[in-house]
């Protein structure tokens, strides 16, 4: 596992690119975090949620129609998606707010583009008394209507953030501008691996019991440890939770899978290692969609959850460094992937989680039937329903889809 | 002597504060900051900062928000700002010029680049908002060949033992944040300034000015009577936005920068 270095980098990437008022709060926020995670109460704490509310440990569940499907392959599906909440998202809200608690900060205040991160932070601040804003770009709030009533029904104030794209960027410049304000008695709960350190380290520990547990089952179910893990990659906290423990070991690949949109090469797309370049952008350094100027572009993904224009700087470092590799999955093999899951498994995928699903079936076919994959099904996908229900009616459409309804097999669309 | 310690060393001979005036660079478009900029200076802006566009501008209020999305709609880059510093220069020598940035738009022109370009055109500072000390060792090799200063923010959340490193290493003035919070006009400054200006006035080697919030001259006059300077930034950019045509813009700039000015004589 690679450690960052005393300023948080990995590498050329992470760090604290912040303005001076938020320094001494990340300096104190990674004070409290060490001295937290050394402390074997608050991992008892944080233990005792995550089994009991959360209702860990989430199943390996060895997909069999999905692996007879593939030609052989084992698949076996890491179900994050039934998580309470519905997705890996409050593994972290729950050990941040444990935090905040913690540290005397009676706020929460987080960002969301899907809304899962949103639901899961207004969750864990219902369960501890905690008050609780979430920022969200118009744009989400109008495609994640349900999690909008989730976050408002557990008692936090959803946000409406108009500036720049109205989505996952904008909310969390929002979210920054809101902290810089009232960081003496708020605790920014940021939803992924990305921002200034120590969020990327600190998110990824929290996440590690993802990876943790995958190993444990797998090792009881094979006597082995799996050849190939996969995971969507947005800001990358899912697949860094359950790469964690197996970086670096001989024999397993990591496979991140970012969000192609439209194809990288149609520039519609939220694939920031497969198509960004370096840049600084909340708090680190890492891949970024960009112009040539600097001035960050709108990103693209049927699944509002990746459509975020950059990436945690761990993984960017992991990228250069070829301990995992980066994949990017179109809209239209994320689509596909869902129907199959939906049809083959009975179990509906978060669009997100169907990036990860849709790099495992297209590989499969290609190896031996011993091959052991592990794909991170880091959430459920309800939330999705109208995404996906606009790709498949005759209704006029704002993004008309149905070339892939063909290929799936078995598929029979409502009409 | 370099222009910045050259103005505070007449601003101490006269006992006068400087009036530091930010401009949105490109707001509407370049053409009117290049009429914009002499005429703060032509009106008693004794500094200037140069607001570089970014899309993401996380430490900015509303105002400046807005500013930054209509330079950039208008095509503005930091390439073109740097071409009208080019020109500006002629006209206005001797006002120290400011560059005020984001560090990405900075990193994507190349560190090195820019601040030979600065050094050739003489642009006499930087400021980038969110490089803190921690970060700033990526540009103050480059920033020292080329003979620039590197403007230090000191934040009212800045612990008392973490400023005293901050101001040591101070270079050209140091920039005091008045308010925990974005930039923006505020109607209230906090009511423990005064005495954290004069703990930073005191414990600074180099002239303190302070900015975020202030608006009218009253509040001018009264920060920069606990140090050397006050900066105005979205009262300006607002000043400008509002105005109904480019020529009410300017007159309504050398006005309120000239009611600024007045107050800190």
């Amino acid at each position: 596992m690679s450690e960052p270095s005393r300023k948080g980098h990995f590498g050329p990437y992470g760090g604290q690119y912040v303005a001076e008022t938020l320094m001494p709060a990340l300096q104190e926020l990674e004070a409290a975090f060490e001295q937290a995670w050394a402390d074997p109460a608050f991992r008892a704490e944080f233990g005792r949620y995550l089994h009991d509310y959360v209702g860990r440990p989430s199943p390996l569940y060895f997909a069999e129609r999905l692996t007879a499907e593939c030609g052989g392959t084992r698949i076996y599906l890491k179900r994050e998606d039934l998580n309470h909440t519905g997705a890996h998202k409050v593994n972290n809200t729950l050990g941040q707010a444990l935090l905040a608690r913690r540290m005397g900060k009676p706020r929460l205040i987080a960002e969301t583009g899907a809304g899962m991160h949103g639901v899961a932070t207004a969750t864990v601040a219902a369960l501890f008394g905690m008050s609780c804003d979430v920022f969200m770009g118009t744009e989400d709030i109008e495609r994640q209507q349900a999690n909008v009533l989730r976050m408002k029904m557990l008692g936090a104030r959803v946000v409406p953030v108009r500036s720049g794209s109205a989505t996952l960027k904008d909310a969390m410049n929002e979210a920054l501008r809101d902290w810089v304000t009232t960081v003496r008695n708020t605790f920014y709960v940021i939803g992924t691996v990305a921002g200034p350190h120590p969020y990327p380290t600190m998110v990824r520990i929290f996440q590690s019991v993802i990876g943790e547990e995958t190993r444990e089952q797998i090792l009881e179910k094979e006597g082995r440890l799996p050849d190939e893990v996969f995971a969507c990659v947005g800001g990358g906290s899912n697949a860094m939770g359950i790469f964690a423990p197996f970086v670096g070991q001989p024999g397993v690949k990591l496979v991140g899978c970012e969000a192609a949109g439209y194809g990288i090469s149609s520039g519609k797309h939220a694939a920031s290692i497969c198509g960004g370049k370096v840049g600084v952008l909340h708090g680190n350094k890492t891949y970024l969609l960009q112009n040539d100027d600097g001035q960050i572009t709108i990103s693209h993904s049927i699944s509002a959850g990746l459509d975020y224009p950059g990436v945690g700087p761990e993984h960017a470092y992991f990228h250069d460094q070829g301990l995992a590799e980066y994949c990017a999955i179109t809209d239209e093999q994320a689509l596909d992937a869902f129907h199959r899951l939906c049809r083959l498994e009975g179990i509906i995928p978060a669009l997100e989680s169907a990036h990860a699903v849709a790099a495992a079936l297209e590989r499969a076919p290609k190896r031996p039937k011993d091959h052991i994959m592990v794909v991170n099904l880091s959430g459920r996908g309800d939330k999705d329903m109208a995404t996906v229900l606009r790709t498949m009616t005759d209704e006029p459409l704002a993004e008309p889809r149905r070339e892939w309804l063909g290929q799936s097999p078995g598929l029979h669309p409502p009409r | 002597m370099n222009r910045i310690d050259a103005l505070f060393r007449r601003k101490r001979e006269s006992g006068g504060k400087a009036l530091v005036m930010f401009v949105s660079a490109g707001d509407p478009d370049l053409a009117f900051t290049e009429q914009l900029v002499p005429a703060l200076a032509g009106a008693g802006a004794d500094i200037i900062e140069i607001g570089v566009p970014f899309s993401e501008p996380m430490a900015d209020g509303p105002t400046i928000q807005a500013a930054s999305e209509r330079a950039l709609k208008s095509g503005t880059t930091l390439a073109g700002i740097m071409a009208m510093l080019h020109r500006l220069r002629l006209r206005i020598p001797q006002t120290p010029l400011v560059l005020f940035s984001y560090y990405n738009v900075i990193l994507q022109y190349g560190v090195e680049r820019l601040a030979a370009d600065c050094a050739a055109i003489g642009v006499d500072a930087w400021l980038v908002v969110d490089l803190p000390p921690e970060e700033e060792g990526e540009i103050l090799p480059a920033l020292a060949d080329a003979g620039i200063a590197r403007i230090t923010l000191v934040a009212p959340t800045t612990p008392p033992g973490r400023m005293g490193r901050l101001l040591e290493r101070a270079q050209g003035f140091v920039y005091y944040i008045t308010v925990t919070g974005v930039t923006g006009a505020r109607v209230e400054l906090p009511a423990d300034l005064a005495s954290q200006l004069d703990a930073v006035k005191a414990a600074s080697p180099v002239p303190v000015v302070a900015g975020f919030g202030v608006a009218t001259p009253e509040q001018a006059r009264a920060v920069a009577s606990h140090v050397d300077g006050v900066v105005v930034g979205s009262k300006l950019v607002g000043a400008v936005a509002d105005a109904p045509t480019p020529a009410a813009a300017l007159a309504a700039a050398a006005e309120l920068t000239r009611r600024l000015a007045a107050g800190l004589r």
